[in-house]
């Protein structure tokens, strides 16, 4: 508890086993490293049992949405990158699919296979660093980290390699992506994917079934179904809880309807950490599945359609969602007739999934609070915008 | 191998340097050798704000591995760091807390400021929010730009910023007479920050198409 | 859904329905009861009083150019889905004023409102009434004014610059082309 920002500790006297203890109260944050950014929960603590949890945002609050509406369209692009830092591909389709919607563009065919690639290959970046960061949350500090990175680097270089840019890469276009990949980029994404499952056996072989893995996350941060889906969970943490949504199978957007794969989901009703792990780690095989389908399915072709020099659409509304590494990514845009959007807003899938965190830290311990923030699975980017 | 002659005032020729070297003695200053250790062993803070603390983290990773400069050591709180590398968009509501940790880091203590954020709100400058430069607030060592920079820009900083103390003299520099550095902390107002910057720090440059303050506020 | 609630409107052109005043709450248990469990997505929208011209077709067979005012109002909007039967978007909307802006919570219904309402009212400042936790989420506490309403005006600071998007839009207004 590094640099707690001092409050005015509140001791309501309470009486046990004929001593009196207060209740603690820690503001965790905004500067601690499990909070993964600039979060802070304020905690109150009876012992070290969670008695009261208030999550505190705002400290990455980058007027993301006032911002965009100050701008043409297009400029709100690399703005995009910039929310979830960690998917900026994942990103920039969602918002294309929804300033799409708003103007009539066909898309071509190859950019429509790139853009899977594109955004499985997100996926894998996204959970793979996760798995890192929880394990480094239960503990294991710095060398999980390091896996998970080193997995990370290869993708990001072929990222590099396709639009310049390692992490913001500001690659899609309405209407297609901006350039075509280079000549080989295709052969070395592949060799990537191949090897990637070499990698997967060994966390499963390492994590799955580790000990103190196992007793540290089960049982822990239960979320029932019910409570999931009212409070608008979405993604790996939806799955989890034993709801099967994956908008990629529900929407059908881009050519999703042309793969085969099979989206993991938890069996049971428990939804603990555990399971999040767990269908995170499912959903990276089933993401190179895709990816082998993709990289076979791909041809030649050109990769931006017939998009227009100025994009001015239409007075109109279009709201437009994807299935993000983190959960539904939505934008939701309103036009009024000028190159600007009128309304411009980003429903980030991090920030709704954090509606849960009060229900799911009561009557846990302090150090399980952690674990519980760790597997849902945050950026502070995308959380505060 | 010789040593070479870094230390001014000390007047050895290099056979002579040699010859005592060989009898194992190494003559050098004392800011000299205090200088080369602790530039090789600057322990980063573990503080992240936005992107710019991902590339922080691959940095230290196995690829680009920041321990080669001495400086693997993250420490999470304040009072062990040296550096504290703000890597990120300081907003308004975080920037008292900035400045909060840096006046608990001890001295001698330094401060890069990592991306086009921190260095002046970068592209989120227009935002109501956003703080347009971490160096209002706090003294700034080595500006790394880049949105983000990639991990080899943040070795690169890391070797200037080791330039910068390697010419460092124990004698004057503030970091050692002056004692714990600590600048106010700024308050929260309806609006802004209040001040808005620390005038002991920096100043507003002189900007030449700047309208005065009734018109433009008018 | 418009038989259930006759006063409830159906906007053609944003293709939404906008809940009759004050019965939101009741619209919105209604359409949990048809399995719409899931609310994806909560926002405001400020429009500003603004005034467009119009040309219409006068009695007498006549273009006429008409100055119309839009008056000002507030929006909030929800996108809502089915999980069970995966179906959706359903867009609903609350109006209100924008001066006195206060709208019913549907969080008692949704879950999922509950911090997506709590940033409407911080940066719009519309009042959720029945919102169970209601206050700045984003900004800080003693923060005045609602800064993603359109008419918010930032603290002066001499480094303000205008956007190059201004610029831009200026000539696109003016008819030039541009890349
Ligand atoms: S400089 Fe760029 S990458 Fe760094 S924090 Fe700012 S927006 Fe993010």
């Amino acid at each position: 508890m590094s640099n707690a920002t001092a409050t005015a500790p509140n001791y309501e006297l309470i009486q046990r086993d004929g001593l009196d203890t207060g209740l603690l109260e820690i503001s965790m944050g905004p500067h601690h490293p499990s909070t993964h950014g600039v979060f802070r929960m304020d905690v109150k603590l009876d012992g070290e049992t969670v008695v009261d949890l208030q999550p505190v945002f705002g400290y990455l609050h980058r007027n993301h949405e006032k911002l965009a509406e100050n701008m043409s369209y297009l400029s709100s692009m690399p703005f995009t990158d910039r929310l979830d830092y960690f998917n900026s591909m994942t990103n920039n389709w969602a918002y294309a699919l929804a300033a799409e919607q708003l103007i009539e563009i066909e898309i071509p065919e190859r950019a429509e296979y790139l853009r899977v690639i594109m955004s499985e290959l997100t996926r894998l970046v996204n959970h793979v660093s996760l798995v890192g960061f929880f394990v480094n949350d239960l503990g294991a500090l710095g060398t999980p980290l390091l896996y998970a990175f080193r997995e990370r680097e290869k993708i990001l270089d072929l990222f590099e390699q396709a639009s310049g840019a390692r992490m913001m890469c500001n690659y899609f276009r309405f209407g297609g992506l901006r350039n075509d990949v280079p000549e080989g980029w295709l052969d070395r994404a592949r060799e990537v994917v191949d090897r990637f499952p070499k990698f997967l056996d060994e966390y499963e072989k390492l994590l799955c079934e580790n000990e103190i893995i196992l007793s540290r996350t089960q049982g822990v941060g239960n979320l029932s179904k019910e409570l999931a889906i009212s409070a608008g969970i979405t993604g790996p943490m939806l799955r989890a809880s034993g709801e099967s949504y994956d908008i990629r199978k529900v929407d059908r957007y881009g050519i999703y309807d042309r793969f085969q794969f099979r989206v993991p989901y938890s069996e049971g009703d428990v939804g603990d950490c555990y399971d999040r792990f767990m269908v995170r780690m499912l959903e990276m095989r089933e993401s190179i599945g895709i990816l082998k389908q993709a990289l076979d399915g791909i041809e030649d072709g050109p990769v931006l359609g017939n998009a227009p020099k100025v994009f001015k659409p239409k007075p109109a509304e279009a709201y437009g969602r994807i299935e993000a590494p983190k959960g539904e990514l939505g934008f939701y845009l309103i036009a009024d007739g000028t190159p600007k959007p009128y309304r411009f807003r980003v429903r980030p899938p991090s920030f709704i999934n954090l509606t849960v965190l009060r229900d799911m830290c009561l009557g846990q311990k302090v150090a399980d609070a952690v674990i519980i923030l760790g597997s849902i699975d945050i950026v502070l980017g995308e959380v505060d915008r | 191998m010789t040593t070479p002659n870094t230390s001014p005032g000390i007047d050895l020729d290099d056979t002579t340097r040699a010859e005592l070297e060989r009898a194992g003695v190494i003559v050098s200053k004392v800011d000299y050798l205090y200088n080369w250790a602790r530039g090789g062993s600057v322990w980063p803070l573990t503080f992240g704000l936005a992107c710019c603390a991902i590339e922080m983290i691959a940095s230290a990773t196995s690829r680009f591995d920041i321990s080669r400069f001495g400086s693997e050591v993250f420490r999470p709180t304040p009072r062990q760091a040296d550096l504290m590398i703000v890597s990120g968009t300081v907003t308004k509501k975080m920037a008292p807390q900035v400045v909060r940790i840096y006046n608990q880091m001890p001295e001698p203590k330094w401060v890069i400021a990592m991306g086009a954020c921190a260095i002046s709100g970068g592209p989120f400058k227009q935002g109501y929010n956003v703080l347009k430069g971490i160096d209002r607030y706090i003294p700034v060592d080595v500006y790394l730009p880049g949105c983000p920079p990639r991990p080899e820009a943040v070795l690169q900083s890391l070797n200037y910023l080791q330039e910068k103390i390697r010419t460092q003299d124990i004698k004057s520099d503030p970091a050692f007479t002056v004692g714990r550095r600590q600048y106010p902390v700024p308050e929260f107002t309806g609006t802004d920050l209040e001040p808005p910057y620390n005038p002991e720090v920096w100043q507003p440059p002189a900007n030449p198409n700047a309208q005065p303050l009734e018109e433009a506020t008018a | 859904m418009l038989q259930q609630f006759p006063e409830a409107e159906w906007d053609e052109a944003a293709g939404a329905i906008i809940a009759p005043l004050g019965q939101a709450l009741a619209v919105a248990e209604w359409l949990l009861g048809q399995g719409v469990d899931y609310c994806s997505n909560v926002t405001g929208v400020d429009y500003l009083e603004r005034e467009v011209k119009e040309k219409v077709t006068g009695e007498d067979g006549k273009m006429e150019t008409v100055t119309r005012t839009i008056p000002s109002r507030m929006d909030v909007v929800y996108h809502l889905y089915s999980m069970q039967k995966q179906t959706g978007p359903l867009v609903l909307k609350q109006r209100t004023n924008r001066e006195q802006p206060q709208v019913q919570s549907l969080t008692p219904v949704w879950r999922s409102c509950e911090l997506q309402e709590r940033e409407v009212y911080d940066l719009f400042g519309v009042d959720f009434t029945g919102h169970p936790d209601q206050r700045r989420i984003l900004m800080w506490d003693e923060f005045e004014g609602h800064p993603m309403r359109k008419d918010y005006t930032e603290p002066f600071d001499y480094e303000w610059e205008p956007t190059p998007h201004n610029e831009i839009l200026d000539k696109h207004h003016r008819g030039k082309v541009i890349v």
